[in-house]
């Protein structure tokens, strides 16, 4: 079900009127194909004016997108061999992160991630990608199996946050979203995290401590989301908009803060426009960022990591 | 039978008073005399709670205790020599929701005197060393950000290269969001740090008074390898608030607080401040010696 978010609306009669033509009429010529060809001018005409300079509030409704690709199908695109492993081995197994091990350019490596749902009721049964402590606990669990059998590990982030209700705080979600990222400086092994989507605060940052960080043009990464900020600082939900400005949780933002090594580009109009084109962007991205990572022994790995994250954050020093 | 009949039933006995109305204004006109208990709701004589701890004594509720007092409290006379006092915030997004954040840190530091919300230092608890991290959640709710993420992190990673164990005392909304991502990130940094210190087996131990949330709780807090609680301390990812929202659902008695905590396995104990020197004192020297 091909979805359009408000300020793209204007695309949907006339792509709906293009699927109609290709499905039942010949339009290799005549007055379909003409008609055929204005349609599709006047798309690329329209998307030059929705997508051409995106808002922050914007891209962070493109970077919850519900026909984005999410972390199963770049798993699905990007990796061969793909089997998934479930369960934390304490209490069940969380949907909401799936991962397992695959080949990545016929690399064994282990892959793991935050994954929502397409259709409601996927969504529901992936809880729309927020974890629950059991989620962390999996992946933690499958990273030291990683760490363990010296594979490089590869996270997809895609989350709006951590779960939170009452079965979450009783079974620790603070204590193992701090035990992820604290493991995570603890691995040998290279380790890429990608943003993907919707990088939700603590929740994503449980599987971003990466030697990599890497992020889609149009995903976003962020301590809150604007409305959680905008219910907070405007006392006003509605206030989102302008929390997306004053938080700056866009790719680009990250990259000029040094929080991300490099943007992966999307096709024009995001990643949901075309995926094919995105998982060729992101496939040359990881590769190279792959290569360079696995001539440096564990020790650097891990001191390359550790410093990366130790020069985070801005401030001055009197003396 | 018949004694009371139904019209006196129906009639107050006495001018009805709005308790809380009268006690707001108690509050307000004797402020320097009487102050509520945020958990028992019960007016009482301020210089008894401050003789007491900053405690309740008709409930044992633990208030947000100064930093001054804290050092006093824990440290041996003379000993506690502050570090890193240097670090200054920086609004470096140029963040501004109904305030910027720029004025909001110049009023919050002239009011408070402090720089940001931690203050980090080196004294001696009964005559064994220790490294100490005290957050003040009187500045903006105790939030972390770049500047506690530093001096914490400067903190541990003094501890990991001297061999000293290093104490928190977290106060603490959660991140700092005026600062963004890098907020976030300071999570991380200080993960690292603690890891760091871990793998050279210096003991790190936490104690958690009321409230610790959000992104302090789900790295400095949980991370402690010993964790003590203050009583009824509020401790949690999620604030009670968004929970509710989320699961329009009641949350149960007592969620969220340290009793609740160490029933559930999160906490290793709850030690009463007038206690917690002793507490501490106790479980490093069965630590280190």
């Amino acid at each position: 079900m091909r979805y359009y978010l408000d300020f793209e609306k204007r695309l949907e009669p006339i792509e709906r009127r293009i699927e109609e033509i290709k499905k039942f009429h010949n339009v290799t010529e005549g007055h379909y194909a003409k008609e055929l060809s204005g349609l599709e001018k006047k798309v690329s005409k329209i998307e030059k004016e929705i997508y051409g300079d995106l808002s922050n509030w914007q891209r962070s409704q493109l970077s919850r997108h519900l026909n984005r690709p999410h972390t199963l199908d770049y798993v699905s695109h990007l990796f061969t061999d793909f089997t998934e492993l479930h369960g934390d081995r304490r209490f069940k197994d969380d949907p909401a992160i799936a991962g397992g091990f695959a080949r990545f350019e016929g690399i064994s490596v282990a892959v793991l991630g935050h994954q929502k749902g397409k259709d409601v009721r996927e969504m529901a049964a992936r809880n729309f990608g927020m974890a629950n402590p059991e989620g962390y606990r999996k992946a933690v669990r499958l990273m030291d199996l990683a760490d363990r059998w010296q594979k490089p590990i590869i996270t997809f982030i895609d989350t709006p946050g951590a779960f939170p209700g009452i079965g979450a705080e009783e079974r620790g979600q603070a204590e193992t979203i701090a035990s992820a990222i604290c493991f995570m400086f603890s691995l040998s092994v290279p380790v890429i995290a990608v943003v993907i989507g919707e990088g939700g605060s603590g929740g994503a940052l449980a599987v971003g401590v990466g030697n990599r960080v890497l992020m889609l043009e149009n995903a976003t990464y962020s301590v809150i989301s604007p409305e959680g900020c905008a219910a907070i600082l405007w006392r006003d939900g509605a206030k989102g908009p302008l929390a997306a400005d004053a938080l700056k949780p866009t790719a680009p933002d990250l990259y000029e803060l040094n929080v991300v090594d490099e943007v992966v580009p999307e096709p024009f109009g995001g990643a949901h426009r075309n995926w094919q084109e995105t998982f060729d962007h992101l496939s040359q991205v990881l590769s190279k960022h792959l290569k360079e990572l696995l001539s440096i022994p564990g020790d650097g790995l891990r001191a390359q990591r550790y410093d990366k994250f130790r020069r985070m954050g801005i401030f001055q020093e009197q003396r | 039978m018949g004694f009371f009949k139904k019209k006196d039933k129906d009639k107050p006995p006495h001018i009805e008073i709005d308790i809380q109305k009268e006690i707001k204004k108690a509050e307000k006109e004797e402020k320097a005399l009487w102050i509520k208990c945020s958990s028992c709701h019960e007016l009482i004589y301020r210089k008894e709670v401050e003789r007491n701890l900053d405690v309740c004594p008709k409930c044992q509720y633990h208030f947000p205790y100064s930093v001054q007092n804290r050092i006093n409290l824990i440290f041996d006379k003379g000993t506690f020599v502050e570090l890193y006092r240097g670090i200054e915030p920086v609004d470096f997004l140029k963040f501004k929701d109904t305030k910027s954040y720029k004025v909001r840190l110049q009023e919050t530091r002239e009011s408070l005197n402090r720089n940001d919300a931690v203050v980090c230092g080196q004294g001696k608890i009964k005559g064994i060393d220790a490294l100490a991290a005290i957050f003040d959640f009187e500045f903006m709710g105790g939030s972390l950000g770049s500047v506690v993420g530093e001096k914490i992190t400067r903190l541990l990673e003094e501890g990991a290269g001297k061999g000293i164990p290093v104490i928190v005392f977290c106060a603490s909304g959660g991140a700092r969001m005026q600062e963004g991502i890098l907020s976030l990130m300071q999570m991380s940094k200080v993960s690292g740090a603690i890891y760091k210190l871990k793998s050279q087996r210096i003991p790190y131990i936490t104690v958690l008074t009321d409230p610790t949330l959000g992104g302090v709780s789900a790295s400095i807090a949980m991370l402690g390898d010993i964790i003590i609680g203050e009583p009824k301390a509020m401790i949690g990812f999620a604030g009670p608030r968004v929970i509710k929202e989320t699961i329009k659902e009641e949350l149960p008695a007592g969620f969220q607080r340290s009793e609740y905590l160490v029933e559930h396995g999160m906490i290793d104990m709850i030690v009463p401040r007038k206690e917690i020197k002793q507490k501490i004192h106790q479980l490093l020297s069965l630590i280190t010696t």
